[in-house]
């Protein structure tokens, strides 16, 4: 490569200024390439902002937790440089009973005990009562708490207290998957009826799917009707497919409660019709059908959508020719037309996929308790039983899950090629 | 840099929105919603906003305790009193994320006794001030049975007999006792029960009994709105609601007082509170005995003061005696339970994660 | 309705027709719920559901009672004598027309600033020259596809550390967030079928870059951005999550307030303000529709 600088012979083409056309065009192209990223640049920024970082922040969160770390500094000293293999001696005594006494005039005892009760139930009463006595306590100290509470003379405990003493550990993405750290330390599942999150995510999978499956059952036949028809019909009943799309989510989940209700709409139609009677109405609402319902409604649309465009782009002279050429109608449309839709079913399966497994109004509010969904725990963690690093580890796999199917959408179909409307 | 700089100019913005708020004498005070909240609206609200002219903003939560604890915790505390439950009271004030309150500071009865005598006993904590008894109860539609009506916590429990969709509060608290109640342990065993993993297990078999055919609510409002729209024929409900259907609205609802569960509810200003003198000061007026009673002619829950009581006349209809509704009424507490604070400040994170648990397991 | 064509056999016959009522009920499906919510709302009786008197078209049994319960909600007095005081009182008062103004003021300045930092963005990405093209799409993108309730937490944190929780800025930020997304997919498409030989001839003939983004690109695109503004607007008017999570009540928003409403107390209040958002939903709907029209128009993507 020759320096901009170097004299031009007649080999090189050069621009008007003398410079070699191939430089030239090199520092055109990275002016445009700057030129286009800096259009970009303060969206990107706002975005990191407002988006990236505050998700990564709350990823941390998963696995840095110092409720124990920073509040017991002493037994957290201690721990952090001996091995447990055992109930510890005096020494580890006596910095606990110190740092219980702390903690209780800080009145951070109690972010203490709720962290240690997450991994050994039990310790939260444990914890707070312990440091209620601990003033009144003399040596040995040993002696003295076990006299309290029994479980002080736990390895297990000591073990859990010793990961605790380091904020960062993957102790809640362990919760998260429905496992522990035995007294050993070693990750094992919990009892079989503990186990929640695992079946959760498998439900709001499994239910993701089946709500997928419905809104492309329901889509296609609408969708291929809507492509098909001239455009002064289509248009017009285009109207029926885009106004729930327009339509509030809260509005529309409103509508499913009056109609579902045990004395809604559709319970009274049944029973005017003779189809139930008063005494036996059906209860398509507070559970898994009411969520499955409420649902397929909400994101048919965008099932919709996406098969229609691609539907719209299938000349219907393939049909015709199959059909001139002696195909029935059913291979007609199942040899030719059908393969030529699958971009669209790919589309708009993992749209209404992706969309559905991160549902959180719908199911609480229609979802009773065997309709919620994994988000309905993320927030009962983040407002009610406020155990954040929780909240956090399962938010964090949900995340994992959905940037797979993302990354599969973008393979597949390209997020530039999606449409809206 | 540039990050740096914009996030000072909102947060610089941002504290001038909240500085704008204080200047204007605005209290922000989230309670249970509905019936509940109406009644301390016309209590309280009304009263002190005509008597001081601050304004009060009244937001609604289906337990309070929890989001200002979330709030003092991630330190951005936009709640400036909230209404909570005894052990709530208790446990938060222990954790530090409660302000203290001086309970010398609360206006006498008019008679002259000083505050700490004329409350009930137990209504004054260290950071929290009751303003009311109130009780969980469970409650029916007498439209829908014809023959038996259920009498016992043991019939809420029993299926067979009384067949038709229950509502219980989405929640361990009440729940556990009522369940073992139900079982058969007597009331004054039920919290020595539950200290055990055992007690434990039998409440959660005994609701487990009835659990397919549960519909599980977490407003105060939803018990009464259940009812009506006839989701459940029975549930379990905070009485004060039940009343309100049943003799302000008409609705049939009866109310089995067996085995209720007694409780306070207090206000308390969390740590950090945006207006926490302002706080102070619509506490000690709310907590007077003439508003505490007047509270009770909006809903059936007993004052937390002495004085007041004496004042409870009828209900704001003109006809109805208060007195035979408040859950403190002889005839209603021959079966009562107290709610045991202490076990559940203690308990209610580990009970909360197993009741979970066992709702989320099939 | 389409001819069928001539050759078709008896079962192909009965097959469309069968087709076609299939068809007929998924559109009832799509649009019965939104659209039974109406007469609901005119309900007499505090039910979700037709009353006898409704069924016979008994005026009695309809009333706009609900309506006027929007308007009195929260409010001091609302007994008084309906003057100046009482509209005074609902206007300072009524927490729907509270959270009304909320979403509004929330809602445009989202858009705004959804609506500038998307379309100068989608200019830029849909340069061919651009660098880092799909990852820098996909990660724009990306607001839409996360579940809400990761970006809600995240933000909970993110603003608790910053000030900017309960505060109207925080949730005008996030909102733009969401919105963003939308406008760069309508701008890029838009862009497509753009032209750049006509920007490029306009600076050859000495115009200034703004020049030419405002007498050549922007009319061209407009439709484009003005129906990622509304989809825009719509995310924002239609979000409940985030608010829940980092506004307090001073920022309270419609969708915020109907959560309340169908938690705390189903009344056909909810059902009134559902009718509202409806008729509010169809003018947008039109409005874009109208927008599309005219975007093909002059593309000259013209409908046979």
């Amino acid at each position: 490569m020759q320096s901009a600088t170097a004299t031009p012979n007649d080999e090189v083409l050069t621009s008007a200024d003398g410079t070699p056309l191939q430089v030239a065009l090199a520092r055109a192209t990275r002016k445009a390439k700057w030129r286009a990223f800096w259009l970009v640049a303060p969206l990107l920024l706002f975005i990191i902002i407002t988006f990236a970082i505050p998700i990564a922040q709350m990823l941390y969160r998963s696995v840095h937790n110092t409720a124990f770390s920073e509040n017991m500094p002493a037994v957290g000293e201690y721990l952090r440089n001996n091995d447990i293999t055992d109930v510890p001696g005096e020494a580890a005594f006596a910095a606990l009973v110190s740092d219980l006494i702390t903690a209780r005039e800080n009145k951070t005892i109690g972010s203490v005990a709720t962290r240690m009760n997450y991994e050994f139930p039990g310790a939260r009463s444990q914890f707070t009562g312990s440091a209620r006595k601990a003033k009144r306590l003399e040596p040995p100290f040993k002696e003295a708490l076990i006299a309290i509470d029994k479980d002080w003379n736990s390895k297990h405990l000591w073990n859990v207290m010793k990961r605790a003493s380091n904020p960062i550990g993957g102790s809640f993405y362990l919760a998260a998957v429905d496992m522990r750290y035995d007294e050993n330390g070693n990750a094992v599942r919990v009892d079989a009826k503990k186990r929640i999150y695992v079946p959760l995510f498998v439900r709001t999978l499994w239910l993701s799917a089946l709500i997928s499956t419905l809104c492309f059952i329901l889509a296609f036949p609408v969708a291929h009707l809507l492509a098909t028809l001239p455009l002064r019909y289509s248009n017009l009943l285009m109207i029926f497919v885009l106004l729930p799309f327009w339509t509030s989510l809260l509005v529309r989940t409103t509508a499913w409660i009056a109609l579902l209700q045990g004395q809604g709409v559709l319970n009274d139609v049944l029973v005017g019709v003779n189809i139930l009677d008063d005494e036996n109405r059906v209860q398509l609402m507070y559970n898994q059908a009411g969520t499955i319902i409420a649902m397929t409604h909400i994101l048919l649309p965008f099932m919709i959508l996406p098969l229609y465009s691609v539907m719209k782009s299938i000349p219907p002279t393939y049909v015709r020719a199959a059909r001139s050429l002696g195909a029935s109608s059913w291979t007609a449309f199942w040899k030719v037309y059908f393969p030529q839709t699958i971009p669209g079913i790919g589309a708009g399966v993992l749209l209404v996929f992706i969309l559905s497994i991160g549902f959180y109004i719908t199911p609480a509010l229609v979802g009773g308790s065997s309709g919620q969904l994994i988000s309905n725990e993320i927030a009962r963690h983040m407002l009610q039983s406020l155990n954040w690093s929780l909240a956090a580890a399962l938010g964090g796999i949900l995340l994992f899950i959905i940037i797979v199917l993302y990354w599969l959408f973008d393979k597949l179909i390209g997020v530039d090629n999606m449409k809206l409307g | 840099m540039k990050v740096k700089l914009l996030l000072t100019s909102t947060a610089v913005s941002a504290a001038m929105f909240a500085s704008a708020a204080a200047n204007a004498g605005e209290l922000t005070i989230m309670s249970w919603g509905g019936a509940y909240t109406i009644s301390q609206t016309e209590a309280y609200y009304k009263p002190w906003m005509a008597a001081t002219g601050h304004k009060i903003n009244s937001v609604d939560s289906d337990n309070p305790a929890a989001p200002i604890k979330a709030q003092v915790e991630a330190g951005n505390v936009s709640i400036d009193i909230a209404d909570i439950e005894y052990s709530d009271a208790i446990r938060y004030c222990d954790e530090g994320l409660l302000e203290e309150i001086d309970s010398s500071t609360l206006p006498a009865a008019p008679d002259g006794t000083p505050a700490q005598d004329d409350f009930i006993e137990g209504a004054i904590t260290d950071c929290a001030v009751a303003n009311i008894v109130w009780s969980t109860v469970f409650a029916y539609d007498s439209s829908k049975f014809s023959g038996d009506k259920p009498s016992s916590l043991a019939d809420f429990f029993d299926t067979e007999k009384f067949p038709g969709k229950r509502g219980l509060r989405k929640g361990p608290k009440a729940n556990m006792e009522m369940a073992l109640i139900a079982d058969g342990v007597a009331p004054d065993d039920v919290y020595a029960t539950l200290e055990t993993d055992e007690g434990v297990q039998q409440a959660l078999d005994k609701m487990a009994s009835i659990k397919d055919d549960v519909i599980w609510w977490e407003a105060g409002a939803q018990p009464p709105q259940l009812l009506a729209d006839g989701e459940v024929v029975m549930t379990t409900a905070y009485n004060g609601r039940i009343f309100g259907a049943a003799v302000g609205e008409g609705k049939p609802f009866e109310i089995v007082w067996d085995g209720q569960i007694l409780d306070f509810d207090l206000y308390a200003i969390p740590k950090g509170a945006p207006n926490k003198e302002l706080a102070m000061e619509f506490i000690k007026f709310a907590t007077g005995t003439e508003p505490l009673a007047a509270q009770a002619s909006w809903i059936s829950y007993g004052p937390a003061r002495a004085s007041s009581a004496a004042l409870v006349g009828k209900y704001k209809d003109g006809k109805t005696d208060m007195a035979p509704h408040m859950p403190t009424a002889p005839e209603n507490m021959k079966t009562a339970l107290v709610n045991n604070f202490e076990f559940w400040a203690d308990r209610q994170d580990e009970l909360n994660e197993q009741f979970s648990a066992w709702l989320l397991a099939n | 309705m389409a001819k069928l064509p001539a050759y078709t056999t008896f079962g192909e016959r009965v097959w469309h027709y069968t087709y076609l009522f299939i068809c007929g009920c998924i559109f009832l499906f799509l649009v019965a719920p939104i659209l039974l919510v109406i007469p609901l709302s005119f309900n007499a009786e505090p039910y979700f559901t037709f009353t006898k008197e409704m069924l016979s078209f008994d005026p009695a049994g309809y009333s706009l009672r609900w309506y006027d319960r929007i308007l009195t909600h929260g409010m001091a007095n609302p007994e008084i004598e309906r003057g100046a005081a009482w509209w005074k009182d609902t206007w300072e008062n009524g927490q729907w027309l509270h959270a009304a103004k909320n979403s509004a003021i929330i809602g445009i300045s989202a858009t705004l600033l959804a609506t500038v930092l998307g379309t100068i963005a989608a200019m830029g990405l849909s340069r061919p020259e651009m660098p880092f093209r799909r990852v820098i799409m996909g990660l724009l993108i990306s607001p839409m596809i996360v579940p809400l309730i990761i970006t809600a937490t995240g933000l909970f944190f993110f603003y608790s550390k910053t000030g900017l929780a309960h505060t109207y800025i925080g949730v005008i930020m996030a909102h733009a967030t969401l919105g963003i997304p939308f406008v760069i997919i309508t701008v890029t498409a838009t862009m497509v079928g753009f032209d750049h030989s006509l920007s490029r001839a306009a600076l050859n003939l000495g115009a200034s870059p703004i020049t030419v983004f405002r007498e050549i690109t922007l009319p061209l695109i407009l439709p484009g951005v003005i129906s990622g503004a509304l989809f825009a607007f719509v995310t924002s008017f239609d979000e409940v999550v985030v608010v829940l999570f980092v506004a307090a009540f001073d920022q309270q928003t419609i969708p915020r307030q109907m959560w309340n409403g169908i938690r705390e107390q189903i009344s056909p209040t909810i059902l009134a303000v559902a009718t509202i958002l409806v008729i509010f939903s169809i003018l947008l709907l039109t409005t874009v529709e109208l927008l599309r029209r005219r975007s093909e128009r002059l593309r000259g993507i013209s409908p046979a």
